[in-house]
């Protein structure tokens, strides 16, 4: 865990190569955390920096303050069951910190 | 003029503008009340659309080139993407550039599952099957496969990574520099750069420019 805050004041909790666990939740409105990675294990990959939650700005909101935005790192034969390919492939998703606990 | 005159003819192709969508629709009607009400002219949202189709590919082919070509500039475009544009003297775009590199273990794909996010400041228009649901619902689950079929076999030893454009990273591949191509002039190098090159689904050859 990495105590290091965002320029915008939001404390970024997590910091290259925490494992971090995506919120299985269900919620209305404009998320931009892809269904298929919901609930899956990675590793934080970089933090991005912080920018405004899409989840507000959808609806003419501010967006602020901004949230740490995170590209986490998944296994893709953990994210899919019958993945044909090699063990280390990867997929890389951006994922902002609302979404991930740690793992 | 009348066409009932005695015998049937085959139907006429309708054109594609015959019937508006919604968005369509909302996107005339916002634009005809903006000029309307002066917020801006009609020949400034066609100076935007012309200044959008303006930019190419080119621009990122000249961008991998110069990283072939000069490993200092290189490390800053890895590290740093919209500076090393800058220095290019191209736009630094509106959004942050994230640049992953192919190596001989690595390579690497880019797709947006939610929509059709791409470096458009930089590479352009994004071509019509980055934004269909099979292109985007099948590069994240069976990224090898997908690559087969636009003629790419990555190979067993290989890593496949792929990046989701889900929030506010674009993507440029930075494909890994042919044989055959020693002491190429940075203009020379830029020719067999093309845009699924920078995308991932192809890699450039010595052979692949469009002169040969």
């Amino acid at each position: 865990m990495s105590a290091a805050v965002t320029p915008t004041g939001v404390g970024a909790r997590f910091r290259r190569g925490d494992r971090v666990k995506v919120r299985r939740a269900d919620v209305p409105g404009h998320i931009r955390t892809p269904w298929y990675i919901r609930g899956h294990t990675g590793v934080i990959e970089r933090l991005c920096g912080a920018y405004p939650n899409p989840e507000e700005l959808a609806y003419a909101r501010s967006g602020l303050p901004a949230q740490p935005l995170y590209r986490v790192r998944f296994a893709q034969a953990q994210v899919w069951p019958d993945y044909a390919g090699r063990p280390a492939d990867s997929i890389d998703v951006e994922i902002f910190q609302h979404w991930l606990e740690p793992a | 003029m009348t066409h009932d005159h005695g015998h049937p003819h085959a139907g006429v192709r309708p054109d594609a503008d015959d019937t508006l969508s919604y968005y369509q629709v909302m996107e005339v009607a916002v634009r005809e009340l903006l000029v309307e009400k002066g917020v801006l002219s009609a020949d400034a949202v066609r100076r935007e659309v012309e200044k959008m189709d303006a930019r190419s590919p080119a621009q990122g082919a000249r961008v991998v080139a110069r990283a072939w070509a000069d490993p200092a500039f290189k490390a800053k475009l890895l590290e740093l993407g919209n500076d090393a544009l800058v220095e290019l003297g191209l736009e630094r775009g509106p959004y942050k550039l994230v640049v992953v590199e192919n190596t001989a273990d690595v390579h690497n794909l880019v797709v947006c599952t939610l929509c059709s996010c791409y470096p458009r400041w930089l590479l352009g228009l994004p071509p019509d099957w980055y934004k269909s649901r099979n292109y985007r619902s099948r590069a994240v689950r069976e990224p090898r496969q997908v690559l087969r079929e636009f003629g790419l076999d990555v190979g067993a030893d290989a890593t496949v990574r792929v990046h989701d454009s889900t929030a506010d990273m674009r993507y440029l591949v930075l494909p890994a520099r042919p044989s055959g191509t020693e002491g190429w002039s940075e203009e020379k190098l830029a020719t067999i750069v093309t845009r699924d090159c920078m995308i991932g689904v192809a890699v450039p050859r010595a052979g692949s420019g469009p002169g040969s």
